[in-house]
């Protein structure tokens, strides 16, 4: 709809920017909360300026952490974080784009009954199946290990189904001119089919990454040892301060943290990202 | 360099579907030949063949000595040229005319020789760098003949490679096809529906029907002597006039209309009376001024003004005819038409084989 009226603009844009604080105001008001003292909370009221302590809020989450919530230093953590949802991410596209390229390209017996498989898996969601999930790698030794943490989600099901959805719009008649040039099922593989799902993985890294890092339910379960803690499981940690009241300000900072690094991937491959999800031309 | 043979080739597919039935040509070295035909006809499926992209499920394909029916694809020495030109979108166009060379092993200074020798050709020297998304229609058809002339292949195989342009790029791409084919001298096998492309490109042609060949032949041989009423009605535009009529011993009767069966070059077997079908080309039809008497009557129902011809579409005893007249020439409602008898084709009515 192209349509030019002054005050339909007007209204359209007090609703963009409505939109626009009430998802910036809690991100505000803990961004502000992190640069101040603790004492500042005791009030009740908090505040809406920004303080004079973000340094030392900031440097003692990441050097030294929470002693009082058993909480280790957050650098430590966001290093597992990171390697837990990079793994995830990583491991996600490599299983789910080979298996789509063999479900896609290959005749092989039980080929639908194997899709159908995978397609069924989609309504199993983590949360289902987390209790036979966590005997299983509780019995492999794998609790408190970067294994634990990231194997038992990486099997994917949707990103299986968005890849084969890919391979089927790219034309027969190239596979077949590839055929003709000598190319064999892998260099086919790595020479055509990966160029042109590069905008794809792109964006699936994007989505993959934050669902890995956003993790919450699976470490909170199957990490007992501080070494494999990871940031968002334990924010919850921080906040259940023992006989105590929480220091507010030091969550905050933890949070601010925590939202870092999905924000940075979101922007840096923005371009690749958006591309990916609307480009439909092969 | 090679003859390419297909000996009672077939395609029947698992659910009993039958494409192509026991066809056998004989495709000489450095021949261009042109398959043709309505689709569903089968003349992909028999191109596909050949170029190892389909089963062959009777018969054999030999490509020079070689009998090709188990061999891969990239190892049967031939290169196709697609519909859709089926180029790399992510590589550019050196790369994509590289990229089988590539796979061969072919020494680098040599891939590079042979990729400027046929931009060179195909005069696509200039986008070398570029992506196929950057070229016109015109530019991407180049290139995907550029992939295939950089093979120095045994054949090149054509699918219908100018469906995808306007009707002007069309016949000048037609023309630059037909010289680059004499000039590099390699067997070739085309496959379209349109028949003209036929006519123009072919050394020789083969017309198919429903998985069977109809006829195989040179353009003038198969335009002058259709087998069939099929390759009568397909060949030539606008299409041949077939109009029923009914022989008895010494003549063959349209309405009022007759001509003597010695001035038809009858054969001995085409002789018995009865019921046949009369092909006449719409530009064998000539008008007479003169006695009306024995001549074909036509009344004519509109005109198409072609600019060069004047199209008279009308009707002789009932049924639709289109003649064509030159420009110039009076039209009335009703016209009488004569035909020289050499131009006459006679079928069977039933089987539709050419009985003269």
């Amino acid at each position: 709809m192209v349509e030019d009226r002054p005050w339909l603009n007007r209204l359209v844009h007090l609703v963009l920017i409505m939109g626009v604080l009430i998802v910036a105001f809690p991100v505000y008001i803990a961004l502000i909360a992190s640069t101040h003292a603790p004492t500042a909370f005791t009030s009740g009221v908090i505040p809406l300026m920004p303080g004079d302590q973000m340094w030392q809020n900031y440097a003692q989450m990441l050097g030294t952490g929470l002693s009082t919530a058993g909480a280790p230093p957050l650098s430590g953590m966001m290093f597992n974080s990171l390697i837990m949802a990079l793994v995830i991410a990583i491991g996600k596209i490599v299983i789910s784009i080979t298996s789509a390229f063999a479900i896609v390209y290959f005749r092989f017996p039980f080929r639908q009954l194997a899709f159908w498989a995978i397609f069924v898996t989609l309504m199993l969601p983590v949360e289902v199946r987390i209790v036979p999930t966590f005997k299983v790698v509780a019995d492999l030794g794998m609790l408190n290990s970067y294994a634990g943490l990231t194997i038992p989600l990486i099997a994917s099901a949707t990103a299986t189904f968005l890849f084969r959805q890919v391979f089927l719009t790219i034309p027969d008649e190239l596979t077949e001119a590839a055929r003709i040039d000598g190319a064999g099922p892998m260099k086919f593989f790595r020479d055509i089919l990966l160029p042109l799902s590069q905008t794809n993985i792109a964006a699936l890294f994007v989505i993959l990454f934050i669902y890995g890092w956003n993790q919450y339910l699976w470490p909170l379960l199957i990490t007992t040892d501080a070494k494999y803690y990871t940031v968002v499981a334990s924010i919850k940690r921080l906040a259940e301060a023992v006989d105590s009241v929480p220091q507010w300000n030091l969550v905050m900072a933890a949070v601010i943290l925590a939202m870092l690094p999905p924000v940075l991937v979101v922007i840096l491959m923005q371009r690749l990202f958006v591309k990916g999800l609307v480009e439909t031309e092969k | 360099m090679a003859q390419i043979t297909l000996d009672g080739v077939g395609k029947t597919y698992p659910g009993g579907g039958m494409a192509v039935s026991d066809v056998s040509i004989a495709i000489a070295d450095g021949e261009f030949l042109v398959l043709v035909g309505p689709s569903g006809c089968g003349k992909s499926t028999l191109l596909r063949m050949v170029a190892g992209l389909e089963t062959i499920t009777e018969g054999t394909v030999s490509i020079g000595d070689r009998v090709v029916n188990k061999i891969e694809p990239a190892d049967r020495d031939i290169a196709m040229v697609f519909q859709n030109y089926a180029l790399y979108p992510h590589m550019t166009v050196r790369q994509n005319l590289a990229y089988g060379l590539k796979n061969r092993g072919t020494p680098r200074d040599e891939i590079t020789r042979r990729v400027d020798a046929a931009a060179a050709i195909l005069e696509i020297g200039a986008f070398l760098d570029r992506k196929p998304r950057a070229l016109s229609g015109g530019q991407r058809q180049r290139v995907a003949m550029g992939r295939a002339i950089v093979r120095e292949p045994a054949a090149f195989l054509f699918d219908e490679p100018l469906s995808n342009l306007d009707a002007k790029l069309r016949q000048s791409m037609r023309g630059e096809i037909r010289l680059l084919q004499k000039r590099l001298g390699t067997t070739s096998l085309y496959v379209t529906h349109d028949q003209l492309e036929a006519m123009t490109l072919a050394d020789r042609l083969v017309v198919l029907n429903a998985g069977r060949i109809e006829q195989v032949g040179t353009p003038m041989q198969v335009y002058r002597h259709p087998a069939t009423t099929f390759v009568a009605a397909f060949i030539g535009s606008p299409a041949m006039n077939l109009i029923p009529a009914q022989m008895d011993g010494e003549f063959v009767r349209v309405g009022d209309a007759r001509f003597s069966l010695p001035d038809l070059m009858m054969t001995e077997a085409g002789g018995a009376p009865g019921d046949i079908t009369l092909g006449i080309r719409p530009e064998d039809l000539h008008p007479v001024s003169g006695p009306k008497t024995g001549k074909l009557s036509l009344a004519v129902v509109y005109v198409e003004e072609l600019g060069a011809q004047r199209l008279v579409h009308g009707r002789i005893a009932g049924h639709p005819v289109v003649c064509s007249l030159p420009i110039g020439a009076e039209v009335h409602e009703q016209m009488f038409l004569r035909a020289d008898p050499t131009a006459l084709h006679l079928f069977d009515e039933k089987s539709g084989r050419r009985l003269n």
